[in-house]
Formats: C-alpha cells, sequence, structure tokens
C-alpha cells in the first residue's frame, strides 16, 4: 500500500485505480470541446468594459472586415429567447441577468456581442476590433459601496427558510461568565477549473446536441430547451469527462442557449471557447461575505450562547446567498442561539456554488471564533471542542445519525503531534521562520437525491452501467464500476460505464457532495434488480427478496445465494434458464424523507437534494478535524504551510485512493483560500482585476510540501444504502480557520479577513 | 490576437534588417511593427491580450547559435543574450562566483519558462500592471500616451514605489535585471550600424512624462550579450513574495559586496518589485563603502534606500517589506561563506 492507495480498514472500499486514469493521462479523454463538429463556425465574445449604463451604439465595421467573418450578433439582431427563472426559484439558471436582450449593461464583463467567424483566429481579431460607446453609469461593487441595498435573506431567498434560533440568546449572552464578539471577513473568489466555459452547439434538423462541461447534464437540457422554446427531448447535453466544475457548471450560464439559437440560425455547428478573464463574468463565483459572531461561555468551557451574523453580495436581479448559519449554529451543542443572514445587493454578476458554498466563509468564522474563546478560556482548542461536541441538533433536537468529529480531532492531533505545541503565541521557530500550530473542525451535510440508472448483464459477465452522472475529476466513473461489480460478483474490468449524456438515465446534479450516495444507491438497487431475475430464473420457489436486502449496504463483496460457488457459471445457468442473451434492468432510486414530485422533478432536471438538517427524524453531517503547520518569516513575513494534516470520518468511504484525493485536494484548497485566492474588485468601477491564472494565485507545488489524509473507518446505516457520506466538499471547509488559528499562535495576531498576506502580519 | 507574418532571421543582420526595416518614424520600440521573438514567453501573451499589434514577427532564435555564450573568464562574465534563463541559473560557476546572477534566475517564473525564456528577453518584459495588460482600459498612458493611469487610484498592490511619476506606476516584473544593474553589468547592443555597448543601468527609462518609452534600445537593435567586470562571490538574491515559487516579487534586494579584512570595500544595493525599472539604491551603497559592519547599518542601509520611496492605498506595505528585505539580504551578504 502506497500513500495513494491506503491500507484497508474496516468499511473502506477497495482502492482500486481511477477508470478513467489511463484515458486522462494519455490524454484520450476527450472533454466537451474537443468533441469533433461537422465543419463548424467559431464563436467569439465581446464582454462589456463597464458593470452599469447602456451602449450606446457598436461601430462594427473594422470587425466586419476581417477575412472569415460570418455574423456579428448584439442585442441589435440577437436570436430572442425565453427567460428562465432562478435555480433556486424553479428554473434552471444561474443569473437572470440574459444578455443581449438590450442595450443595458448590468455587471462588468456581461456579454455584449457575438462574433462567429470561420476560425477561432478570425473571430478573435474581429472581436478585438468590436469598438463599442457607452453611456456608463457608477455602478455599486461590493459591501459599503454608494448605492448598495441590503436585506434579510429570509423571504427572498426560497431556498433559505429560516435563520435557526432556540433558546434566549440576548439573555444568555448578557449573563456569560466569558464573551467574545468579533467580526471576520472573506473575499471574493472565482473557481477557475482548468477547462474553460466552452460550449459548442449542433443541430440536426430539430434537435440539439450541446457538448459543454456540465455538473449536471439534465438541468442543461431542460433549462436551454426552455429558454429556446423546444421540447427537451429534442436536447441532449453530452460530456463524458468536465475539467473540473467546483459548482461553476452546477447551473445554467447565458452563453449556452445564445450559442444554440445563433447554431440554429446560421444552421451551422458553432464552437464557442471563451477566454480565461471571460470566464470571471460569464459564469458564477464565490461572493464575499461578512461575519459577525458573539459566543458566550461558561468559565469551564461550555457555550450558552451562540450568535451568527451573516451579509453576502449578490447581483441586483438574484437573491442568490449560501446562508450558512443553518452549520454553525448546529455544529456546537449552545441551549441559545441566534442567528441572521442578508443579503446586499450590488451591480455585479450573479454569484453561485463553489466549492461547499456555505461552510466555507461561515465555518471560517465560527471556528476562528472558537480558537479565540479557547484563548480567552487559556484552554486547548481541541478541548473546548470536546466540551461542546454534540450528539443532537441544538435548534431541532434531532440526533445525529453518526457524528466522529472528536474521534477525527484525536486521531489528526496525533499524526500532527499536537502534543508537541507550546500553547503560548511567538514561542516556537525555526531559524528566520517563527511556527505556528493550528485547528479547526470540518464538516459538510451528508445529502442524497433520486437518481435513476440502467443495468445491462451479460451472459459472460459484462457489464454496462447507464446513467447521466458527471466525472468532474471525483472519481465518478471508477465507485460506479466497483459498485456494479460488487453487486452483480463480476470482475471490475468487465464493467463499463457510461455517464455525463442526458440521453442516459437522470442523475442529479453533481453538487452538494450527493453523488456518490445518490448513483452508487441506485446503481446498486438495479444491480439487486438484475440478481432478482436471476435468482428467480434457478430458483423460483425461493424468495430472494429477503435475503437480497440484508446484503444492501455495507457487504464488501457479492453474498447472494444464486452466485456462491463458481459465479460466472452460475451467471450462465441462470441466463441458460431464462432463455435470453442479456438481462437490462432500469429503476429509479430515491432517498428517504424525498418530496412526492421527486421523479418528476429528475427528470425534469431538478433536484431535489435531501439531508443534513432536513431529514425527518435525524441530522447528518460528515466530519473532520484539520491541523496546520504554518510558518512566518521574522524578515519578510512571508507566510507558508508546510504540514495539512486531516483526519475525516464519512460513512463508508467507496474508494479510499479517490476519496484521499478529494480530501488532499480540498486541504490544499483550503489553505489557498485562507493564503492566496482573492478576486480583487476595482471598487470604482465594480470590475475583477485580476481576472487571469498569473493574478489570481492559486498553490504550486512547493507550497505544499506536506499534507496528510486520514481516513476513519465509520458506519453509518441510516443515511442512504450505500451508507456512504460525501466527503468533495469536506475537506476544504476548516482550513481557512486552522491556518489563521495557526498564523496567531505562530505571531500572536489575530486576522479576520481573507485571505491572509503578508502585509497583514505585523511583529 | 491579430495577423502577422513570420520570418526566421538566419543571422544578425538579417534580424536587424528585418526589424528595422517595418520600423515607423518615431515609434517606440513598444510599438515597433516588428518586433523579435525568442522564447516568447512574453510577447505571445501580450500578443493574446491585444496588447501588442505587431505586424512582423522575426524569429531569432537561429542566432542562439552565435549569442547564448556562458562565458565566465578571469576577468569577468560575458551572458549571450539568448542563452536560456535555466541553463545560465545552473551553471556551477555563476553559482560559486556570481550567486546573485544564479539565484535571481533560479527564483523567477517556472521550471518551464525558465526553459524557454533568455535573458535578453527576460531583462525585456514588460509590466505586469493589470490595467495595462487589460485592454478594455483606455486609461493606459503605455498603451495609449496621454490618456491617464487607471492604476493610480485603482488596484495597485503590486505597483511601484520608487522611480513612479504622476503618469505611470506599473512595477518593472524582473528579477534577473537586478543583479545585472547590481554588478555594472554592460549590455552590448547590435544595430545597423554594428554593436555598440552601453551600460545597464542606461537600458530602462523610467516613465516619468513618456511611459510608453521603456528602453534605450530603437527599433532594429537587439541585445546581443550582457557582460560583467570581476567577479561577485558574495553576493544575494532575496525575493519576497506571495507564494513559494513562480510568482513575482513584493520586494526583492540584490546585495554584492567586497569585504576585505572586515571592512567593506564595495558594495551593491539593488531593488526589484518596487520599482518603475531595475533599481539601484546607490545612496545605500554610500553608506555601505569603507565601513565596517555593524548591527545597525542594514536598517540605515534600508532607509537610504527607499527614504524617496513614494506608496499608494495598496502598495505602501512595499515600503516597510523593501526595507526589511534589504536588511536581511545584507546580513545575509555579510554573513555567507564564499
Amino acid at each position: 500500500m502506497t500513500a495513494a492507495a491506503p491500507a484497508p480498514k474496516a468499511n473502506l472500499g477497495q482502492p482500486v485505480p481511477r477508470y478513467d486514469a489511463a484515458a486522462k493521462v494519455m490524454g484520450r479523454a476527450t472533454y466537451a470541446s474537443d468533441m469533433p463538429l461537422d465543419n463548424p463556425a467559431y464563436a467569439f465574445l465581446v464582454t462589456s468594459a463597464i458593470a452599469k449604463g447602456r451602449i450606446d451604439r457598436f461601430e462594427l465595421d473594422d470587425a466586419k472586415r476581417v477575412r472569415g467573418v460570418i455574423d456579428i450578433v448584439t442585442h441589435e439582431n440577437a436570436p430572442k429567447l425565453k427567460e428562465s427563472k432562478l435555480f433556486s426559484n424553479g428554473g434552471y439558471a444561474g443569473t437572470t441577468i440574459q444578455p443581449l436582450k438590450s442595450a443595458e449593461i448590468a455587471h462588468d464583463g456581461q456579454i455584449i456581442a457575438v462574433v462567429v467567424a470561420e476560425s477561432y483566429e478570425a473571430a478573435r481579431e474581429a472581436a478585438n476590433r468590436v469598438k463599442v460607446s457607452y453611456s456608463a453609469a457608477a455602478p455599486s461593487a461590493t459591501f459599503d459601496s454608494p448605492g448598495t441595498t441590503a436585506a434579510a435573506a429570509k423571504g427572498q431567498n426560497s431556498q433559505f427558510k429560516e435563520d435557526p434560533k432556540v433558546g434566549d440568546f440576548a439573555k444568555a449572552f448578557d449573563a456569560a461568565e466569558v464573551k467574545l464578539s468579533v467580526s471576520y471577513e472573506t473575499p471574493t473568489q472565482h473557481h477557475n477549473p482548468m477547462e474553460l466555459f466552452t460550449t459548442s452547439c449542433a443541430w440536426m434538423g430539430d434537435n440539439l446536441v450541446i457538448y459543454e462541461g456540465s455538473q449536471y447534464v439534465y438541468g442543461l437540457k431542460n433549462g436551454v430547451a426552455e429558454q429556446l422554446g423546444i421540447d427537451a427531448d429534442k436536447v441532449r447535453v453530452v460530456n463524458p469527462y468536465v475539467g473540473g466544475g467546483f459548482g461553476s457548471r452546477g447551473s445554467m450560464t447565458p452563453r449556452t442557449a445564445i450559442i444554440a439559437a445563433i447554431a440554429k440560425r446560421l444552421n451551422r455547428p458553432i464552437k464557442l471557447v471563451p477566454t480565461r478573464d471571460q470566464g470571471f463574468t460569464i459564469a458564477t463565483y464565490r461572493a464575499e461575505t461578512r461575519h459577525e459572531i458573539r459566543l458566550g461561555a461558561s468559565r469551564d468551557g461550555r457555550l450558552v450562547a451562540l450568535r451568527h451574523e451573516g451579509a453576502e453580495v449578490s447581483s441586483r436581479p438574484d437573491a442568490y446567498c449560501v446562508g450558512g448559519t443553518k452549520t454553525t449554529t448546529r455544529l456546537y451543542a449552545c441551549p441559545n442561539v441566534d442567528s441572521l443572514v442578508s443579503i446586499v445587493r450590488a451591480d455585479r454578476n450573479t454569484p453561485g456554488f463553489m466549492r461547499s458554498p456555505p461552510e466555507v466563509p461561515y465555518l471560517f468564522a465560527l471556528e476562528s471564533a472558537l480558537d479565540e474563546l479557547a484563548v480567552k478560556l487559556n484552554m486547548d482548542p481541541v478541548e473546548l471542542r470536546r466540551i461542546n461536541d454534540a450528539t443532537r441538533d441544538p435548534i431541532d433536537g434531532k440526533p445525529y445519525t453518526s457524528r466522529s468529529l472528536m474521534a477525527c480531532f484525536d486521531e489528526a492531533a496525533k499524526a500532527f503531534g499536537w502534543s508537541q505545541r507550546s500553547p503560548q503565541p511567538k514561542s516556537m521557530s525555526d531559524g528566520d521562520w517563527l511556527i505556528g500550530y493550528g485547528c479547526a473542525a470540518t464538516c459538510y451535510p451528508t445529502q442524497m437525491a433520486p437518481s435513476a440508472a440502467r443495468v445491462r448483464l451479460q451472459r459472460d459477465g459484462r457489464t454496462r452501467v447507464e446513467i447521466a452522472g458527471h466525472e468532474i475529476g471525483t472519481g465518478a466513473y471508477t465507485v460506479i464500476a466497483q459498485t456494479a461489480a460488487e453487486r452483480l460478483g463480476v470482475p471490475l474490468e468487465k464493467v463499463a460505464v457510461f455517464m455525463g449524456d442526458s440521453d442516459l438515465p437522470p442523475a442529479p446534479v453533481a453538487g452538494g457532495s450527493n453523488s456518490t450516495a445518490s448513483t452508487c444507491s441506485a446503481v446498486m438497487m438495479v444491480c439487486d434488480q438484475i440478481r432478482q431475475r436471476l435468482f428467480k430464473a434457478l430458483m423460483p420457489n425461493d424468495s430472494l427478496a429477503d435475503k437480497a436486502k440484508e446484503t444492501v449496504g455495507i457487504s464488501p463483496a457479492p453474498s447472494t445465494q444464486a452466485a456462491k460457488g463458481d459465479r460466472s457459471l452460475d451467471i450462465e445457468k441462470a441466463f441458460d434458464a431464462l432463455g435470453v442473451g442479456v438481462v437490462e434492468e432500469y429503476g429509479e432510486w430515491k432517498p428517504e424523507g424525498a418530496p412526492l414530485d421527486s421523479f418528476r422533478a429528475m427528470h425534469n432536471g431538478q433536484v431535489r437534494l435531501v439531508g443534513g438538517h432536513q431529514m425527518k427524524d435525524q441530522i447528518a453531517y460528515a466530519f473532520g478535524a484539520e491541523f496546520v503547520e504554518v510558518r512566518v518569516n521574522r524578515f519578510t513575513h512571508e507566510i507558508r504551510c508546510p504540514r495539512l494534516v486531516g483526519a475525516f470520518a464519512a460513512g463508508r468511504i467507496m474508494n479510499p485512493r479517490t476519496a484521499r484525493s478529494q480530501l488532499m485536494g480540498g486541504l490544499i484548497w483550503g489553505m489557498s483560500s485562507a493564503l492566496l485566492e482573492a478576486t480583487e474588485i476595482d471598487e470604482r468601477n465594480a470590475r475583477y482585476v485580476n481576472d487571469n491564472l498569473a493574478d489570481y494565485l492559486v498553490p504550486v507545488n512547493a507550497d505544499v510540501p506536506g499534507v496528510e489524509v486520514i481516513m476513519l473507518s465509520e458506519q453509518d446505516d441510516h443515511i442512504n444504502p450505500v451508507g456512504a457520506k460525501g466527503l468533495g466538499e469536506l475537506a476544504n471547509v476548516g482550513t481557512n480557520a486552522a491556518i489563521c488559528n495557526a498564523i496567531y499562535h505562530a505571531t500572536g495576531q489575530r486576522i479576520r479577513k481573507l485571505p491572509v498576506r503578508l502585509e497583514n502580519i505585523e511583529l | 490576437m491579430r495577423p502577422f507574418s513570420y520570418q526566421r532571421a538566419s543571422d544578425p543582420d538579417m534580424a536587424v534588417q528585418a526589424l528595422g526595416a517595418a520600423a515607423a518614424a518615431n515609434d517606440p520600440l513598444t510599438k515597433a511593427a516588428a518586433q523579435p521573438l525568442a522564447g516568447g514567453t512574453t510577447l505571445i501573451d501580450l500578443m493574446k491580450l491585444d496588447v501588442m499589434r505587431p505586424t512582423a514577427i522575426v524569429d531569432i532564435s537561429p542566432l542562439a547559435q552565435a549569442w547564448s555564450a556562458i562565458a565566465p573568464g578571469g576577468d569577468g562574465l560575458r551572458l549571450g543574450a539568448l542563452a536560456k534563463m535555466s541553463d545560465v541559473a545552473a551553471h556551477a560557476e555563476i553559482q560559486r562566483s556570481y550567486p546573485v546572477i544564479a539565484d535571481s534566475l533560479k527564483l523567477a517564473a517556472s521550471a518551464q519558462l525558465r526553459n524557454m525564456a533568455t535573458l535578453g528577453g527576460n531583462v525585456m518584459q514588460r509590466t505586469r500592471c493589470n490595467y495595462f495588460r487589460d485592454v478594455s482600459y483606455e486609461n493606459c498612458n503605455k498603451r495609449n500616451p496621454g490618456s491617464g493611469c487607471a492604476a493610480m487610484d485603482g488596484v495597485n498592490r503590486m505597483h511601484a514605489v520608487l522611480g513612479t511619476s504622476d503618469q505611470c506606476i506599473a512595477t518593472y516584473p524582473g528579477d534577473f535585471a537586478q543583479a545585472l544593474i547590481a554588478l555594472d553589468a554592460m549590455v552590448e547592443v547590435t544595430g545597423k550600424a554594428g554593436t555598440r555597448s552601453m551600460p545597464f543601468a542606461q537600458l530602462h527609462k523610467r516613465p516619468g512624462s513618456t511611459p510608453d518609452i521603456e528602453t534605450a534600445l530603437q527599433p532594429g537593435e537587439l541585445i546581443s550579450a550582457f557582460s560583467i567586470q570581476g567577479r561577485w562571490p558574495r553576493s544575494v538574491y532575496l525575493k519576497a513574495r506571495d507564494r513559494q515559487s513562480y510568482e513575482f516579487a513584493l520586494s526583492s534586494a540584490a546585495i554584492a559586496l567586497d569585504i576585505q579584512d572586515g571592512t567593506i570595500r564595495d558594495a551593491r544595493v539593488a531593488l526589484g518589485g518596487v520599482a518603475t525599472v531595475p533599481w539601484r539604491a546607490r545612496e545605500a551603497e554610500a553608506l555601505l563603502k569603507g565601513q565596517k559592519f555593524d548591527d545597525g547599518l542594514p536598517q540605515r542601509v534600508a532607509d537610504a534606500a527607499f527614504a524617496d520611496a513614494r506608496g499608494r492605498r495598496h502598495n505602501s506595505f512595499k515600503i516597510a517589506l523593501g526595507k526589511r528585505v534589504v536588511a536581511r539580504a545584507l546580513q545575509q551578504a555579510v554573513t555567507m561563506e564564499i
């Protein structure tokens, strides 16, 4: 066993190599913009240079003269599209700002023209030659900018139903022996997946095929159909591989329907490859947030009062918010809790999901504040968390399905060497470097959604699994193949998985870390349908139903009576008894507590997530603990993070190799978020300034010399048939706070605004 | 990117000819219709961004054979302008006798870029000012003389605090140039009239009222070599930056000392990441020359180096940072074992 393929433990699956590893390493994996098109035209976007105002006129003569230009589409001649509602209001869109509809400009970098040409180069050159005259108005950029408006999230965002509260916060805080009242800030961030926000659209008569990296092919298919005013069955979205999503491809962006409509008008396939900087404004991002935290505790460290107030920036028309108080008010046992989330509207593009959307900013605030409280109490921060560990949701009183938070702290602390820490700030150093140790809790809700699957088994054991899931780099192909192989008792190499195609049975959005639990539960169920048929063929008078159920969930290998002994022989016998060459089953699975309209919504490209605190009688979260070593240079004040150690418990780990990779990537991103990543906004004109990968910093290898991932054995029979909690968004949650807590330990300086840069350090 | 013609120059004459032929009168070099292509790591980027719009590209990589010497000798060092950054950084004698050069190159860019980029192209790389690199901003005096400067009151954390003017505060981004200016390098320029030689310190022009004029080179001229007198084994390059690799300096210092019997006979101090051009801090050097080292000296030298610095909204921190970097680099240079 190597670090990449961790040794087996209870309830850990096999660390089999990635299903798609060879294809990716050898460059054979075809991403959306690699798909060959028949005689395509190429589109290049022109985006606005102002954030608010209107277009007075275009001068297009120079651009039209470029050889190969076919068409230049502006609001004056754009195809008419129907509006799509925001995903949270029953629609599909990530923004309701529809470009090319009028001369109005609502945000920086809005699409204002599409140049179509015979080559990418001609389209780009012509786009460079488009001249635009604007009447610019003064935009509101962000918090504190003149002209912004603020209001409570409750009542304007249908997905934010309630500000959680319990007990009497004000009274308890007043009476608390120890009090803390602090503010935190997080910056604007952009996902910057490697794959750009491309789209290719090709019509065959009335049928449209879209090649586009998407985290939700059914959502995109239905959304584009709605905008074009055509039957969703006429639209197919294809993307067998997605070059990173991180939330940015979860909901529909305006570009797709625009390109599809232009392709229809020109009667030619069109390929759009926007630039990196255009990606900052034609898709979504993580908006900046502010937090006020108040904690009251007894001298022995018990929390008696907790209040979390959060404010988030959104666009003028769309009340997007992440509302992470749903998690921060439930993480620790506290009898008196209050919270409030508000939304500040500015002249910006609409923000959207970005890896662990609610938890990243909100847990940064809470887990930093807890560390500050530990300092006030003169208490080890791990012990403070132990004292306040909860077995029930403090708001609704429901029990956690399983909760290994303190086990994670203990394992990670041991691996990290937490006991070597001298608690006093500024007390550890090595040459030019001050050393700090810090830790924080991490958590993410366990979510599931309805999913369908089709499985086909051949007499020779060859198996084909079809499901419109998404390989966004997480290992989805691999764990689905493993699930089918295990349930059917066929060798892994005989299983072929087909995903990323909206002609396949629907799967939910690859978001909210629900994919593994949802898709594998569906695949498992359909495999059991096949087993049942085989079983019945051999033993028509016996009932498999109960026996099959016994094996659902945690069995490491199939224990079907029919498949005992020489399995392939049994399969052959069963096929003979059935008198068929192929057995194929389709099924639709939904989690317990899913709403009545779940399956209809699933086919319509609308997600019905179940889980987290919204389960009926229980609350389900995955947990972890993260420890970091930070070094701060005495002279340059440069901040480096040589060690990241995380321990995580997330129910059944389907594949420790792909899981480790996810968790490791999360820790690295968390560090990046704490120390490097921020989209700079020019407040004068509400424009993003560092909109490229040279200036929007992400870590390089030299920044992450040591990352250790520990996966705990945890069994949870209450969440889903697979027994898996999503972990894709688990690891990058706690790191921000852990880093700032370590910086405090290194320097004695508490920094409450991210990212932390060398100029924020005063020694 | 706009259409351009491409030709390979097989010898220096042809290169100079091709570059000079397309030049219009009074065009600053940065706007010359013909641009030389060596490693291509800056020029191609700027063409894609539509910042540079040459109509002719003259590929000078065939000149590498003649122009990529790495020649340390008894009396000094000669470096061909087409030597690759990575080759010079890895050269054992450069590391021994000119650590400031080796380190300035090693700490720049990424391994992939260092393998492509040439020394000449490196010193000629243009600023990373976001407002310069984004043509949707009209107001850039470098791109559109007289249009104003969007960076002046914009997001200017990376911008310069020394050598600025009310027209431009764009930082000179390179590292290697600080080593060259510190060591009194000469730059050899090949043009129509043959080769001429000038102090490297005269190559870059402060923005003043003409930020579009960045160097003393004329269209049709190429850097062919750099030369340095003597050896500088007691020299360091210290670079402070946001991440551990592949990132421009927030502040850097190139220090070279000649210490004999405890007395600093000669001292060189150059600053990077903080100035509009490669920056020599002569006032700081004056405090060192002829002195014996004492614990207060680094601070006095650092204060002198930044005496004229002027910060703006987001970059004022560079003054305090720059001083600490100079002081620490000086301590390192004094204590280094040679």
